[in-house]
């Protein structure tokens, strides 16, 4: 691995992973706060005031892109650029330009998605709701990104690729992928925001859950595992504990995660046999995300002390912990007796939060507590509110997920009921009252965790503006702790 | 053998590798699915026409309708093959029933019940009022009011382009003779007199007028379409003619 060195300030591009930082930032607030009031309003639905701009249906769309698209986006480009700089020991290629225009392109497109969304723009497809002039632009953007990100491998100084970076350039290529296929769709005209998919019904469901599920499995993992990768062992000043294992964890997760979209189509009018593949491939799957997260929790050994002492560590290691509950959720979940009972209720919901905010929003949130000080070179504004942040961000989530347990087991059990006579034993409508308590604790949750982030937005400002200040002198040992 | 030191220290073996990596699954699970016969089920009426329609000019419009609001984000349109789901429900969803959907609104969610057999369910009447304010006519529900639906009138300028649109990605209306010939052979002629896209603004004043879905027969509101759509789900199969086993083969 590439180490510090001294000058760095000028040696790396960082004036471009610091602004896509500041932007995950700001997405992660407003993606997650939407995500809070639209909670609000399955709990009290008069919050939807009969206004067509804020309606559940609406404003669901906004929070998704918002959170994965905005605050996850962003967060990876930031990452993977300031990673790929350090560990190829290169300055990013395509001097300022290009990477800003992967800046202004990602988020002038999440904006433009979000704008529309609330006059009731989209595709209607789970996660890719974007109308085609969006996904062009996406597409355009995201061609920039994989030419840059190989440009800056083809410039590095050290004979290897990095592992970190496979799983980024996996994440990049996957992605590209996905995105160009789900999204084939004829627009009206070209001058129409609206267009109709290309494929239909039973094809079309596939192809959607194919891109959902490895949106989920790339996007939000391979790409995080790849942070992973780096910043761990930095924060933990140890080397990646396992290479052997680092390498079965890669190929086997690239190969695996693209068959198993399907089990989010158990039961369903598709054909059997692509739903038991997608089961038992969702079993397999277990192990490298298991063996990715054995890696990552395993390289802290010898350095245990530091979870008493350093936060970010806290953060680091809690969201490892997260990645292995929900890939073992997961599959579990992808058991068609299982899926049965979770799929269509709020265990879903919660399983991807478990994994959304646990595993990829903290990695996250502790690679921003450790790069950014490293970036505008200086210390932490406070090391009490990252203490802070992790405490209100771990209960949070706990909240979050038991009340949704609670709720969706509840429903699944109360939906296949029946009374002494053959009789269903509950109506539809009995199962939304008894859900309420649980979603009024999900909102709850939900509010910790973005209050956390408001703390961190709070902490970064005061850390930036405390550097603009007081200008050091580039040192190589400014650390978080 | 490759080993992972040449990947390893060669970017392009890193990206030619892993796209081969990520690309056969996909393959193996989805190109099929273009190809298998029997992946859509055959359902033929009585009189050996298609049982499954596209639909009219106003149900498209209801349907475009209901992927703008976003109903997906709560309501399925797939019913599983189980018994509680089938007598809260009905009959399990066939995958011939949205063959003419795009995109597919089967959803992943039921913060509300499944919508694929909601036709003919409730009266219209029920609906328009239940969509305007659903405590109105559920006082436990926590979906939200759609009162627009009834203030707004329904824009059908580009019906054209829309029923173009879907007729170039496999959607069979038809706008020349040939075509509409084709539809008399496959869905009848009735069928066939709705998927012709000269005559679709008729169409829709005639389907809104004979079924006065949102009770104000002065006015062609958003209603109008939503509730025509609505009124359609899951009512193009009659299941009293087929034997429970043939579903069951196709899958």
């Amino acid at each position: 691995m590439a180490h510090s060195t001294v000058g760095s300030l000028e040696q790396y591009n960082y004036d471009i992973v610091k602004k896509f930082t500041i932007m995950a930032i700001f997405w992660g607030i407003a993606g997650m706060t939407t995500g809070v009031y639209i909670a609000s309003e399955l709990a009290w639905p008069f919050l939807n005031f009969d206004t067509a701009q804020i309606t559940f249906g609406r404003l669901r769309p906004l929070h998704t892109s918002g959170v994965i698209f905005g605050f996850g986006g962003n967060a990876l480009f930031a990452t993977s650029y300031y990673v790929v700089q350090r560990t190829s020991q290169a300055r990013l290629w395509g001097g300022s330009l290009w990477p800003n225009i992967t800046f202004y392109g990602w988020n002038i497109a999440i904006a433009l998605a979000g704008m529309g969304y609330l006059m009731g723009i989209t595709q209607g497809r789970e996660y890719a709701e974007p109308e085609w002039y969006i996904d062009i632009l996406i597409a355009i953007v995201w061609l920039i990104y994989f030419v840059i990100y190989t440009m800056t491998l083809l410039r590095r100084n050290q004979p290897h690729i990095y592992v970190a970076n496979w799983f980024f350039m996996s994440f990049i290529l996957a992605t590209a992928l996905l995105h160009i296929f789900n999204n084939l769709a004829v627009p009206l005209s070209f001058t129409d925001t609206k267009s109709y998919s290309l494929f239909s019904g039973a094809q079309d469901a596939m192809t959607q859950w194919w891109y959902g599920h490895n949106a989920v499995g790339f996007f939000l993992t391979a790409a995080f595992l790849g942070m992973m990768y780096y910043f761990v062992p930095k924060q933990a000043g140890r080397p990646v504990y396992s290479y052997r294992l680092s390498v079965v964890h890669f190929w086997a997760l690239s190969f695996m995660y693209m068959w198993v979209g399907t089990h989010h189509l158990h039961w369903t009018a598709i054909p059997d046999w692509t739903s038991s593949l997608a089961a038992v491939f969702s079993i397999l799957l277990l192990m490298p995300s298991w063996g990715g997260m054995i890696n990552g929790i395993m390289t802290l050994s010898g350095a245990w002390d530091k979870l008493r002492t350093d936060p970010i560590m806290m953060f680091m290691i809690t969201s490892l912990s997260f990645y292995g509950m929900s890939t073992f959720e997961g599959p579990m979940m992808a058991l068609k007796s299982v899926n049965a009972l979770s799929h269509y209720t709020d265990w879903t919901v919660g399983h991807v939060h478990s994994g959304a905010l646990g595993w990829v929003a903290m990695i996250s949130i502790a690679s921003f507590y450790h790069m950014i000080p490293r970036l505008w070179n200086t210390t932490m504004h406070s090391v009490k509110l990252i203490y802070t942040h992790f405490f209100l961000a771990t209960i949070g989530i706990l909240l979050y997920i038991t009340a949704l347990w609670v709720s969706g087991i509840g429903q699944g059990l109360m939906l296949r009921a029946f009374d002494d006579y053959g009789n269903l034993k509950y109506s539809f409508i009995e199962t939304v009252v008894f859900m309420h308590g649980p979603l009024v604790a999900r909102a709850v949750g939900g509010l910790f965790f973005v209050t956390g982030m408001l703390i961190m937005a709070y902490n970064v400002y005061k850390t930036i503006s405390n550097a603009k200040n007081n200008p050091r002198i580039p040192t190589n040992s400014a650390t978080a702790a | 053998m490759m080993k992972q030191e040449t990947v390893e220290v060669n970017a392009g073996y890193l990206i030619i590798l892993t796209l081969i990596a990520i690309s056969i699954g996909g393959l193996v699970e989805i190109v099929p699915l273009f190809y298998v016969e029997g992946t859509i089920e055959e359902v033929k009426t009585a009189d050996g026409k298609d049982a499954v329609r596209p639909y009219t000019p106003l149900e498209q419009l209801g349907r475009d309708l209901y992927t703008k609001e976003g109903c997906y984000t709560c309501h399925s349109q797939m019913i599983r093959p189980f018994r509680d789901e089938a007598l809260r429900f009905g009959h399990y969803s066939l995958a011939a029933e949205s063959q003419y959907d795009h995109p597919f609104q089967w959803g992943s969610m039921r913060r509300g019940p499944d919508l694929a057999r909601v036709g003919g369910k409730y009266s219209s009447a029920w609906q328009a009022k239940h969509l305007n304010d659903p405590r109105d006519v559920v006082p436990e529900s926590i979906m939200p009011g759609y009162p627009w639906l009834r203030s707004n009138d329904l824009d059908y300028s580009d019906i054209v382009a829309k029923m173009t649109t879907l007729r170039k990605v496999g959607v069979p209306y038809s706008d020349d003779d040939a075509g509409y010939q084709a539809n008399v052979e496959k869905f009848g002629e009735k069928v066939a007199k709705t998927l012709d896209i000269n005559k679709a603004e008729d169409n829709i004043m005639l389907q809104a007028k004979k079924g006065n879905y949102d009770g104000d027969p002065s006015r062609l509101t958003e209603m109008d379409a939503l509730i025509a759509y609505l009124q359609v789900l899951g009512t193009m199969v009659d299941f009293n003619q087929y034997d429970e086993k043939y579903f069951i083969d196709f899958r």
